[in-house]
Formats: structure tokens, C-alpha cells, sequence
């Protein structure tokens, strides 16, 4: 074996406790995100084992899944959800976590906050009950969800058992064109290697378009890892990952921070390192994306027509019974399609430069009649960021509303259902069957792609609406 | 959680021979509410199960008399999308112990180790043939034998092997969990914690 290493072998491989000959390693834990849907179980678990949380420093638990966007002061209404928050609330208290709950000016989805508030590192372990913890491998940590049975298992010992997954390496050069977002590039990576592509491995993104992106735009295309099968996708961390990081509320300080800088700087794949498989892209291929069926493999770019049955890898029977319930056909063109409702939020997009990039497009139009439009920062401070500079009363100028933070209709589990048969053109990461609420019909796209819709009432190329700069 | 002991396991099985068959379908989100593990077979596929007037939706095969059994067939990628568990307890607690498929998603299948069912992973060709003899005789048996890690047809006697790491295929064989086994080194972790930076 070279002494070369990736990115990924190093952090793993530091955190490493003990190796099982033909078996999983078992892997120390540096951060735990915790919510109210997947750890009530766990909780639960160790009550019966008779154990305490053992690093309850390095847990830290918000409500985000559940929770309703709009009169958060007011008691929960649904009693089972209010009783999965109460339940969180109780652990919590009991085995001395942090807790940001509904109200609480931290609170927001668990993959928004952890970054914001500076619990999210390089060359971290991070593990969540949620399979989008992928996101926090934006800063060069190791971040992927787990199950409940893991939740408890972290819980219990701050380790967890994995087998080490395969690495994989993305390259993506050149540079975006205008109106390309890094929700496109994302989306065009796992339209090229299917939902299943990217199973049993773990990614790394490198190249020129990763480099240029904001920590935002890096966090959309880790977030989104998952949805290829990766158990997670990480980058590089960089003097932009460490400003970034610097200061929050939770991250090192003075010397400290100097001794943790250090470390970071390490951080990197080595020259001639060697990855299982290695892929590359050209940023010039990528246009605005869109998905028209029910898994987010099933992308095209904005002007291209749905692929015949016959153009696509996989059973017929599978891609005929997708379209069926999306009711599209074959060959049609996107563009045009008629929609009801926008969602922009969600841990994939719904951070401060996705309502910007919204706004953008919105400013001095007006939002078409029929359609409605749910607006779902990702926490407080992105609420906070959409008032102080000035967003929402260009959003609301043009028609629209903003409504509280949580996961709202990315998983539909509060009251932010889209109807039976109704489309949806969501900034989320799931366009599944029925995600967005039974019989929903979601179409995944960019902040731009869905601003472009809000206002014109259709799938529309978002190209079309921008400011043409004059040079 | 410990779970019972999985050995030698012959049964029927259930076919459904889709692709990507994603946690959402396999139990929605709106049934994820629950504060203890229990009940969660009922909403399994909830979806194609029933329509919204709760009514069984006839040609779902769940609701189809003339398959049973312990054992799932599903088609390639099954398990995909999110990280809940109670996909997994769903698949338990409606009665099935394995779940076949030519390939599944890795949290899916971690959480299926992780609470007693095993998934067997096959060729695409075997799949093929599992189908086929479950097609032309819905009430033919499989054979998984965990010990000797093969799955056989037994109108045919065709036989496949499978994968499975000798850690989880123990755990699988002794009813023990993970947890379990951490508990017991809990000293190297602690000393190991000492010297970690975050
Ligand atoms: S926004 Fe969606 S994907 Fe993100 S944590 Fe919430 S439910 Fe999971």
C-alpha cells in the first residue's frame, strides 16, 4: 500500500479505534446531530441497556423534521409530532445535551445549524439520523447518516462500526456558465451515474468548479452525495472553509484555533494518492437542471426532452410505471410544463445565498396566480440574514411569503403537504413518490430554476430572466 | 436491540420486481411519528399497499393471497434514499426475516444487519430466475442458509452463494448487536477519546 493518502483516508483512518480482521472498523465519533424522528427509539434503547449518553459535550439535538412552519409560538398541534418533540426535549434534559428546540433562536434543520454555529469541522467524524449528513463534508469532514440502532450505538459509546467504504474521486473543470448553480452540477452528476452509481463509496469533489464555489454552494453538492448511493461526499477544506469556520460560536479559538488551523492544513489528497474510481466532468456541459421522474437520477438539462424508455439504463417496466405517476410522457419537452407550487428551502437549498439567488430573479415581478409558494428558510439566522439585507421586502413586493424554519415539505411530515397530482418544483433533494405528501408530483431544480417558475407559473429556463450583463 | 437468531431460513416469498425501491415507498414519512418501535408493518408500503380511502389496493402484491412467506424479493438498488430505521422494522414487523435483491443501498442494508434481517445479495441472473420460479409457481420455496452463506431454489436446486463479513454474519448467527460488542471495549474507546483534538 503508498503512503500516498486521500482526503478521506486520513480522517478516516486517524479515527479508527480498532480494526476487525474481515469486519467493520470501529470508528470514533466526533460530532452527533440528533433529532426528534430517528432518536427516540435510541433513547429508548439505553434506558432498557441502563446506560448514559457518554459524551453528552459532543451530541448536540434540534427539532427541525416535525415542526411546523407557520405560529411557532403556538403549541404543536398534531399530537404525535408534538409528543415525538416532547419526547427529544426530555432526552435531552436527562443526559445533559444541548438542546435548540422550536423557539429556541438556534433552532433550524439539523445540517443548516451545524455548520452555522461551528460544530461542523474539518477532518471531523459527523453522524446524524438523517442520510443528508452528508452535507457537512463541505469542510473536509467525514459526515454521513446513520440508523437508529447507530444512533444509539453513538449514543452509548461515541464509536460506530463501518466497514470503509471505497473513495471515489470528482473531478468537475472549467467554469459555470451563468444561471448554472452548484444544485445543477449536482444534479448533472447523478443524472450521468444514476442513483445507485455512487453505492459503496465515499467521494471526494475536487477540481476548478468546487474550488470557485462558496462553502454554501459546497454544502448543496456534499448534501446531495447520498442521492448517487454515496455514504457521503467530502472537499477539500481551504483558506474559504477555514474563514468560514473561524469565530462561530463553537469552533476553536486562539490558540487553539491556531493548533486546529495547523491540522487542517493537512488536509488534502496527496499528490498520487489512489482512488478506486475517478470521474470526470466539464463544467461547459452543465445547464440549469430539472428532474421529470421519481428519483433524482432521472435529471435533464432545462431544454432537453425526456429520454425515451429504450435511452435510459435500467427496466422499462420501472421507467414507464415513473412517468405514469408523473404523468409525462416520453420525448416531452419540460419546458412549458405547467406547475402549482414552489418550495425553496430544505437542507440542500435553503441557505442565505439560495434566497438571494431567488430574490433575484422575483425582483419587480410578481408571483403567477396559480401558484403557491412555500419560502422555508433553514434556520433563524438565515431568517434573520433574509430580513437584514433587505430580501423579504422584495419578496414580499412581489407576492410572496416567508414562512419559519424547519424541514417543512422536503419530507412532509408537519402540515406542508403538496396535494395528490399537484406538481412541485422543490430546491429539495427527493423527488420519490409521494415525499413531498401522497400522490405529489416534485420536480427537483436550482433556486434559480424555481424562482423561474414562481413567477411565470411553468417550467421556465431561468436564463431567460436574468439581467444580461453589458460588458 | 438483540434479535432472535437467524440459522437456516426456508420459506416462500413475496416478489416485487421494481427498481429503487426507496425508503419512502417502503414506509412513508408521515409514519415516522412514533416514540417506541412498535406497529410499523401495518404502514409497510403504505402507499401501493392502500389507496387514501385506506381501501387495499387489489393488485398490490402485499395484498395478493397467493404470496407469502419470510423472505422479500425486491429489484435492483432496493432500500435507496433515507437513513430511517423504520424502514427496516417495517420489513421486520411485518413478518419478513431477508430480503433478496441484485443490489441494495448501503444505510438500508446496514440497518437491516443491525435489527435481525439479512440481506442477500444475488447476481441479476439469479434474481432473474428467483422471479421467474416465484412467477410460475407462487408458492416455491428458497432456501437461505446463512452458515453456509447460499441461497437455492428448491424447486430447481439452483444455488448461489452470497456476502456477508464474518463480524455481522456472527452477530446475525448469535442474535448479538453492536452495541453489544462496543459496550465491551469500552475502556480502549475511552482511552482513545483522550487523545482526540475535537
Ligand atoms: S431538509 Fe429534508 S433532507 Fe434535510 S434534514 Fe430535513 S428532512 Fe432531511
Amino acid at each position: 500500500m503508498s503512503s500516498k493518502k486521500t482526503l478521506f483516508d486520513k480522517v478516516w483512518d486517524s479515527h479508527v479505534v480498532q480494526h476487525i480482521e474481515n469486519g467493520p472498523d470501529v470508528l470514533f465519533i466526533d460530532r452527533h446531530m440528533v433529532h426528534e424522528v430517528t432518536s427516540p427509539v435510541a433513547f429508548l434503547g439505553l434506558k432498557n441497556r441502563g446506560i448514559n449518553v457518554l459524551h453528552p459535550e459532543k451530541t448536540f439535538a434540534t427539532a427541525d423534521h416535525n415542526t411546523p412552519t407557520i405560529n411557532q409560538h403556538l403549541p404543536v398541534e398534531d399530537p404525535l409530532s408534538a409528543n415525538q418533540l416532547k419526547a427529544l426535549e426530555e432526552n435531552a434534559a436527562a443526559h445533559g445535551i444541548s438542546y435548540w428546540g422550536l423557539g429556541h433562536e438556534k433552532n433550524g434543520i439539523v445540517h443548516v445549524v451545524g455548520p452555522e454555529y461551528g460544530i461542523t469541522q474539518p477532518g471531523a467524524t459527523i453522524v446524524c439520523g438523517d442520510s443528508h449528513t452528508s452535507t457537512h463534508g463541505a469542510f473536509g469532514a467525514i459526515a454521513f447518516g446513520i440508523g437508529t440502532s447507530e444512533v444509539e450505538m453513538v449514543l452509548a459509546t461515541q464509536c460506530i462500526m463501518q466497514a470503509k467504504p471505497k473513495s471515489m474521486r470528482i473531478n468537475v473543470e472549467g467554469s459555470l456558465s451563468k444561471g448554472v448553480t452548484p444544485k445543477d452540477v449536482a444534479l448533472y452528476i447523478i443524472s450521468q451515474l444514476t442513483t445507485s452509481g455512487a453505492t459503496g463509496y465515499f467521494v471526494e469533489y475536487a477540481g476548478q468548479v468546487f474550488r470557485d464555489m462558496t462553502m454554501e454552494g459546497r454544502m448543496t453538492v456534499c448534501n446531495l452525495s447520498i442521492e448517487m448511493g454515496a455514504r457521503g461526499g467530502m472537499i477539500a477544506p481551504d483558506t474559504k472553509t477555514f474563514e468560514y469556520v473561524k469565530g462561530r460560536e463553537f469552533s476553536p479559538k486562539s490558540a487553539t484555533l491556531e493548533k486546529a488551523t495547523a491540522y487542517w492544513e493537512t488536509l488534502y489528497t496527496d499528490e498520487g494518492a489512489e482512488f478506486d474510481k475517478e470521474i470526470t466532468f466539464n463544467a461547459a456541459d452543465i445547464e440549469p437542471m430539472i428532474t421529470y421522474g421519481t428519483n433524482p437520477g432521472m435529471g435533464i438539462g432545462i431544454t432537453n426532452d425526456i429520454p425515451t424508455a429504450d435511452a435510459v439504463e435500467g427496466g422499462e417496466a420501472t421507467y414507464k410505471k415513473s412517468l405514469q405517476y408523473m404523468n409525462f410522457n416520453e420525448g416531452d419537452s419540460m419546458m412549458g410544463k405547467a406547475i402549482d407550487f414552489v418550495f425553496l428551502g430544505s437542507c440542500t437549498n435553503g441557505r442565505i445565498e439560495d434566497f438571494r439567488a431567488f430574490t433575484s430573479i422575483v425582483k419587480g415581478r410578481k408571483k403567477a396566480d396559480n401558484v403557491t409558494a412555500w419560502l422555508v428558510p433553514g434556520s433563524h439566522q438565515v431568517e434573520a440574514a433574509i430580513k437584514e439585507e433587505g430580501l423579504l421586502a422584495i419578496l414580499h413586493e412581489s407576492g410572496f411569503e416567508l414562512r419559519e424554519p424547519g424541514c417543512s415539505a422536503c419530507l412532509a411530515m408537519n402540515d406542508d403537504k403538496i396535494p395528490a397530482g399537484k406538481y412541485a418544483v422543490s430546491t429539495s433533494n427527493r423527488n420519490f413518490e409521494g415525499r413531498q405528501g401522497p400522490g405529489s408530483r416534485t420536480l427537483l431544480a436550482s433556486p434559480l430554476v424555481a424562482a423561474a417558475a414562481a413567477v411565470t407559473g411553468k417550467v421556465t429556463d431561468p436564463r431567460k430572466l436574468m439581467v444580461i450583463e453589458t460588458v | 436491540m438483540a434479535y432472535d437468531k437467524f440459522d437456516i431460513l426456508t420459506s416462500s416469498a413475496v416478489p416485487l420486481p421494481i427498481e429503487n425501491v426507496d425508503t419512502d415507498q417502503i414506509i412513508p414519512a408521515r409514519f415516522l411519528k412514533a416514540t417506541e418501535r412498535k406497529g410499523f408493518g401495518d404502514n409497510l408500503f403504505r402507499d401501493w399497499r392502500y389507496n387514501a380511502d385506506n381501501s387495499p389496493k387489489r393488485d398490490f402484491v402485499l395484498n395478493n393471497p397467493i404470496y407469502s412467506g419470510k423472505i422479500l424479493v425486491g429489484g435492483k438498488n432496493f432500500g435507496s434514499g433515507s437513513s430511517r430505521e423504520h424502514a427496516a422494522w417495517a420489513v421486520y414487523d411485518y413478518g419478513f426475516r431477508c430480503v433478496v435483491s441484485s443490489f441494495f443501498a448501503d444505510i438500508f442494508r446496514n440497518n437491516c444487519l443491525n435489527i435481525g434481517v439479512l440481506p442477500v445479495q444475488v447476481s441479476p441472473e439469479f434474481l432473474h430466475k428467483i422471479f421467474t420460479s416465484i412467477e410460475s409457481k407462487p408458492e416455491s420455496q428458497l432456501e437461505v442458509n446463512l452458515p453456509e452463506q447460499s441461497i437455492t431454489i428448491l424447486a430447481t436446486g439452483e444455488k448461489e452463494n452470497f456476502v456477508i463479513n464474518d463480524y455481522k454474519k456472527a452477530n446475525m448467527l448469535n442474535g448479538f448487536d453492536d452495541i453489544d460488542y462496543l459496550l465491551n471495549i469500552k475502556g480502549q474507546i475511552s482511552e482513545f477519546a483522550k487523545d482526540t483534538p475535537l
